[in-house]
This record gives C-alpha cells, sequence and structure tokens, in this order.
C-alpha cells in the first residue's frame, strides 16, 4: 500500500495553522481577549529604554519564536510517531490552534495587562500569596527536568552523529570571536553575521570529514557518559560568564540558524515529496510502548502547548510590545511556528526512510526514538531534495539539534541558579554564584546519573519533563481564566484547554508513578509525586480563586476604564 | 529611476542592518544595564572611599570627580542599603 505523500501533510499541516492564526486567533482578539491597539502598553508606561522598550512587531516575534523554539519540539515529535504519524500529526495541529496559539497569546495579554509583570507574579496577585510559592516549586521542577532531558538528549546525539562533534564545540569558539568582534572591535553586525554562519557551516564540513567518537570506556564512564559530564561543566561555566562573552552571541548566531534550518528542511520536503512510509496508526507498536492516551499528551509538550513559552511571553514579550493587537502576531504566530518545527520532525521521522521494515527497526523499542531518528531521516530527505550528501546532511541536523539543546541547556542552568539563590535567602543562607552554580548543576547531574551513565534514562526523564511544562501550561491558563471571569467575558475558550492540560498531565503522572514504582526509580517517583502534589494544587487553588471571583461584581471594559490621557494615539497611516 | 532603486535598496539594507542590531542587543539589554550598574558602584566607591575611610593614593583626582558624582549618590546609596548618605558634611536628600 502506498503511503501519504509528505507534502500533502505538510500542505495541509500548514493550511491548518494558518486557518488558525487568520480564523481563530482573530476570534480570541476581538471577543475574548479584546485587543486594543488604544491600549497604553508597559513599553510605553514605563519605557526605560532597558527593559521596557516599544518594539517593532516581526523583530519582537523573531525574539519571542527563536526563545521558544529549541530542541524540545523536534525531541517530543520525534519519540512521539511510534504510535504512528497521524496521532502525533493531529495533536500538533489542534494542540497549536485551540492550546499553544491560545495560551501564548492569553499569557503576553495576560503580562501585558498587568505592567508586564512575571506569570509568577501573576499568580501572586490572582490566586493568592500560595499561588507564588506553587509557581516556585513548578518552575524549579521544570528547570531541573530540562536541564537533565537535554544533557541525555546532546550526549546520545553527539555519540550517534560523530561528525557533530567538532561543530558542536567549535561553534562555542566562533560565539567567543563574534562577541568580540562586535563589543570590542564595533564590527558590521550584518558582515560578523554572515562571516559566522559561513564558519559554523565550515566547522560542519570540517566534522564530517574528522568525525570524533569516544573510547569505550574512559574512567569507567560510557561515551555518553563522559559527554554528559563535559556538557555540564560547559553550562556551569558559560552561566556564569559575563553575556556578552559567550550567551549573546551564540543566541543570536542560533536564532539565524534556526530560520535557516526551518528552510532547509521545508525545502528539501517541497523538492523530495517523500512518501510517509510509517503507519499512520502504528497497531505495530513495541512492547515496552506506553498507552497513548495520556502519554502522547506529555510526550509532545512543545510544539502543541508548552508552559515554558508563558515565562518567556509574560518574562521580556510583554515589554517590549508596542500596540496590544501585536500580540496577535507576536504570541500566536510564535505558536505557529514552533508548531511548523514540530510538523517538520514528524515528516522528517516517518518519511525519511526508505520502507516501513526500515522505519520499524529504527522505532524498535519506545527508548530508541528521538532526535538521532530526527537526524537521520531528515538527512535522507534533504539528500534526496537537494542532493546534500546524506551523511553531510544528517551532520547539519545534528549540530542544528545540539546547538538548540545547548542553549536551552545552559540558559537553564543559569535560571535555575536564581531559583537556587532565591531559595537559599527563604531559608537564610547567602549563596554566592559558584556555589549557586555548583548546587545547581550538582542536583540536575545527579539526577542524569541516576538513570545510568550512559544516557539510557532519558526517555524516563523526557515525559516528566513534559508533564511539568503542561503543568505550568495549566497554571497560566488558569491565571487567564481568573482574569477573563473578573471583566466577565467569555472564558470556555481557555478554560477548556486548561482542564484538558491538567487532566491529562496529572493522568500521565499516575501512569508514571506506576512505571517508576515498577522499576524501582525512588529519585523519579518522588518528583512524580511532587508534580502529582503541585498539580492537585493548581486545581485547588484555581477552583477557590474562581469561586471568589464569581462572586465579586464585574470589572469595566476599556471604553469605561481609560480616560483619553491614558490612550495611545491612534497609529499614524 | 535606477537610482531611486539604489536608494530603496539602501534603506532597506539599513533596515535589516537595524533590524539584526535589536536582535542581538535586545535580549540582553538588561542584564547588560545591571553589570553596567554594578561597575558604576564599584567606581562610586572608589571616588568616596577616602570619605569612606579607606585610604586611597588617588585621591587628588578622584576628589575632582566628586561634583560629577553628586546626582547620582543618592540612587546610589539607596542601592546599598543605607537610608542615608554614611559620609558627614555631605548630604544629598
Amino acid at each position: 500500500m502506498d503511503g501519504v505523500n509528505s507534502l500533502v501533510l505538510a500542505v495541509i499541516g500548514v493550511t491548518m495553522m494558518l486557518a488558525g492564526y487568520f480564523l481563530y486567533s482573530k476570534f480570541l482578539s476581538k471577543k475574548v481577549y479584546k485587543l486594543n491597539a488604544e491600549f497604553r502598553t508597559p513599553s510605553h508606561e514605563f519605557d526605560d529604554g532597558v527593559d521596557f522598550v516599544p518594539t517593532n512587531k516581526y523583530i519582537l516575534w523573531g525574539h519571542h519564536f527563536t526563545s521558544v523554539a529549541g530542541a524540545a519540539p523536534i525531541v517530543g515529535p520525534a519519540v512521539a510517531v511510534i504510535w504512528g504519524w497521524l496521532p502525533a500529526f493531529l495533536w500538533v495541529v489542534f494542540g497549536t490552534i485551540f492550546l499553544a496559539g491560545m495560551h501564548d497569546l492569553g499569557a503576553l495579554w495576560a503580562s501585558t495587562r498587568n505592567k508586564g509583570q512575571s506569570i509568577g507574579t501573576l499568580s501572586g496577585r490572582y490566586i493568592g500569596a500560595r499561588g507564588r510559592n506553587l509557581f516556585l516549586v513548578v518552575i524549579f521542577l521544570l528547570l531541573l527536568m530540562v536541564v537533565a532531558a537535554f544533557a541525555v538528549v546532546i550526549s546520545g546525539l553527539l555519540v550517534a552523529q560523530p561528525g557533530a562533534v567538532i561543530p558542536t564545540w567549535g561553534a562555542l569558539v566562533v560565539a567567543l570571536l563574534v562577541g568580540q568582534a562586535i563589543y570590542r572591535f564595533r564590527m558590521n553586525l550584518a558582515l560578523v553575521s554572515v562571516v559566522g554562519v559561513v564558519a559554523l557551516y565550515g566547522l560542519i564540513l570540517l566534522g564530517d570529514r574528522f568525525p570524533v567518537e569516544l573510547p569505550d570506556q574512559v574512567m569507567g564512564l560510557a561515551p555518553e557518559g563522559v559527554w554528559i559530564v563535559l556538557l555540564f561543566v560547559y553550562a556551569a561555566i558559560a552561566s556564569v560568564l559575563p553575556v556578552w562573552v559567550l550567551l549573546q552571541p551564540r543566541d543570536y548566531i542560533n536564532g539565524i540558524q534556526l530560520f535557516i534550518g526551518l528552510g532547509i528542511l521545508y525545502g528539501s520536503v517541497l523538492i523530495a515529496t517523500p512518501t510517509l512510509v510509517a503507519p499512520a496508526w502504528n497497531e505495530n507498536v513495541p512492547a515496552d510502548t506506553p498507552s497513548i492516551v495520556p502519554l502522547l499528551f506529555v510526550t509532545i509538550a512543545c510544539g502543541a502547548i508548552s508552559g515554558f513559552h508563558g515565562t518567556v511571553a509574560s518574562g521580556t514579550s510583554s515589554k517590549q510590545i508596542d500596540r496590544e493587537t501585536d500580540a496577535r502576531f507576536v504570541g500566536y504566530f510564535g505558536a505557529v511556528g514552533e508548531g511548523l518545527l514540530a510538523l517538520g520532525a514528524i515528516i522528517a521521522t516517518t518519511a525519511g526512510f526508505q520502507s516501513l521494515q526500515d522505519w520499524e527497526s529504527v522505532y524498535e523499542s519506545f527508548s530508541s526514538g528521538g532526535v538521532p531518528v530526527f537526524v537521520e531521516g531528515g538527512g535522507a530527505i534533504m539528500n534526496a531534495g537537494l542532493g546534500i550528501p546524506e551523511g553531510l546532511s544528517a551532520t547539519i541536523l545534528a549540530t542544528m539539534a545540539v546547538l538548540f539543546a545547548a542553549t536551552t541547556m545552559d540558559t537553564g542552568v543559569r535560571l535555575k541558579r536564581f531559583v537556587v539563590q532565591e531559595i537559599g535567602q527563604l531559608a537564610g543562607i547567602r549563596l554566592n554564584t559558584v556555589v549557586a552554580t555548583i548546587v545547581t548543576v550538582g542536583i540536575a547531574l545527579a539526577l542524569t546519573f541516576s538513570q545510568g551513565g550512559d544516557g539510557s534514562g532519558g526517555m524516563l526523564i523526557w515525559p516528566l519533563f513534559g508533564t511539568t511544562n503542561q503543568l505550568l501550561a495549566a497554571l497560566t491558563l488558569m491565571i487567564v481564566t481568573i482574569m477573563l471571569m473578573r471583566k466577565g467575558r467569555p472564558f470556555l475558550p481557555v478554560l477548556i484547554p486548561a482542564l484538558f492540560v491538567l487532566i491529562v498531565s496529572a493522568w500521565a503522572a499516575f501512569v508514571q508513578l506506576g512505571t517508576f514504582y515498577a522499576d524501582g526509580e525512588w529519585l523519579l517517583l518522588g518528583i512524580d509525586v511532587v508534580i502529582i502534589i503541585a498539580a492537585a494544587w493548581v486545581l485547588v487553588e484555581s477552583a477557590i480563586a474562581m469561586g471568589r471571583v464569581a462572586k465579586e461584581p464585574k470589572e469595566p471594559e476599556d471604553d469605561e476604564l481609560l480616560t483619553e490621557a491614558e490612550k495611545l494615539p491612534s497609529r499614524e497611516r | 529611476m535606477a537610482a531611486s532603486g539604489l536608494a530603496r535598496l539602501r534603506d532597506g539594507l539599513r533596515g535589516l542592518s537595524r533590524g539584526l542590531e535589536e536582535f542581538y542587543v535586545a535580549p540582553y539589554r538588561r542584564t547588560m544595564a545591571r553589570a553596567r550598574r554594578d561597575e558604576e558602584d564599584l567606581f562610586m566607591m572608589l571616588v568616596l572611599s577616602e570619605a569612606l575611610g579607606i585610604p586611597n593614593p588617588a585621591s587628588g583626582a578622584t576628589l575632582e570627580l566628586l561634583p560629577e558624582m553628586l546626582d547620582r549618590m543618592h540612587d546610589w546609596h539607596i542601592r546599598q542599603g543605607m537610608k542615608d548618605l554614611p559620609i558627614e558634611g555631605l548630604s544629598c536628600c
């Protein structure tokens, strides 16, 4: 039987997501969030040239998208296609339209209406003092999970694609040089960007010629274990360096690389139009595969809905948004961008193989899916589409994925250091940067190695990461619901997805509880219990807050709320 | 015609360049501003070191800077957690 052509799938998916943007986000902006171009946004109210800067919506979208998109929308779908391409496709497309876009736009709106405050502060304001602690717990778990999960993902890739070793570490040197060129020598940024990208691709060519494979055992560690240790050492150093030295230029180059990568991937699909060899619905899943419901919904988090986006939307984007109406493009379309990345990952992992037998031999167990398959399948499509040799294509994609994951990892370490310091302060201990970084890295390293030094436990950590991520999304959506109820607006488009996400993530956590108990994974079991408690906590606190709000008089709408002086002048035409 | 096309291209390139610059700078603006402020706080302490009782071989030079720094002194001592300026004979608020 001939499978579906991937181009058909891409066209259907892209069309649906665009329809979501043009129709559903319009409905949300008009009827639910009631975006108002005259509302004085925080960027105008507190314009300080530092945090609060009115920014062109296309540039802001670029930031927002590159901050939220990373390796996660690749890893999730690459694992989840084991149930067949159709469930993953449906969850990504409908998730992007009705959940992710709505959530990202909602978080951006909520923060813009509250002086650009973060979701953490908003949970204190709308849920109560306990809401703030709840948020701290969830964010701590999320950062812990993301750092551990991504360390496993990167180490696996470096072993599977030894060609990516030189470009991965060489990219750091490129970033260091770019940072020096910009800050010390004040060179032209456009020129430096071109040179930087060319240098990166030069390193990819070099790495492809000279793959680096570690010996089987280094001081009793498997190669994956060695990479994990080196990655944590790198992340620890990167997170304490001044940001202009490494993090800033590296984020920038990665941002550009993201657009190039997406272009190459979709361009190849357009030219090669490979057939989906994987079944739409896999009847023949490997024995160790967990049940599709609820695990699908936490395996693909980013790409369908991700709470992490809310922290970006309320952390920086809301402080830079020029007009409130721009939120539709920045927030909703940012989610569409991530959905496209996830869709690309689905196509690469289901169409990049010769036959169903080939595909099944790759997905022979639940833990064998993931980015290496994306790299292999995507490499084959790039070879067919653009004629780039398969090995080189795979090296390009592997480098891209590693760089995304590494960006998230060191930023995660940096953010978690702040959380550790904050917790230390609550306990009355003052932790300096070095000590806090050691604590941060130590905890994450312990979690990673508790799953074995060869990175084999990554597939246990991954769904747990998805669960925490969904939990955060549910918390954000509950806050948005409460805000809408206070204004007497339709809130079901937010509340129903919030309940759905909360239920599937709690359900998944219960399912995993059984798995961890059976496997004797006590550390993960403990974390899972904390997640379940946090989920119940979110539900109870939001129910209490909603009950309170239902009795209160409704807040006035903008036409009564805003005086002429508080409005922004209408746009010059 | 050709000239205006060229001018438009140049404007477009300049716009692109500005966009890239914003893309580079904006995400870290806050971190940078904080680092700059920390550096200035250190400098403020150097300028005031003699008055704070720390011997400073370059006090002649730093004394000259004092009037320059007066404007920023209030924010500085508030930031350091001191309600009043700890230096006798100087007052800012």
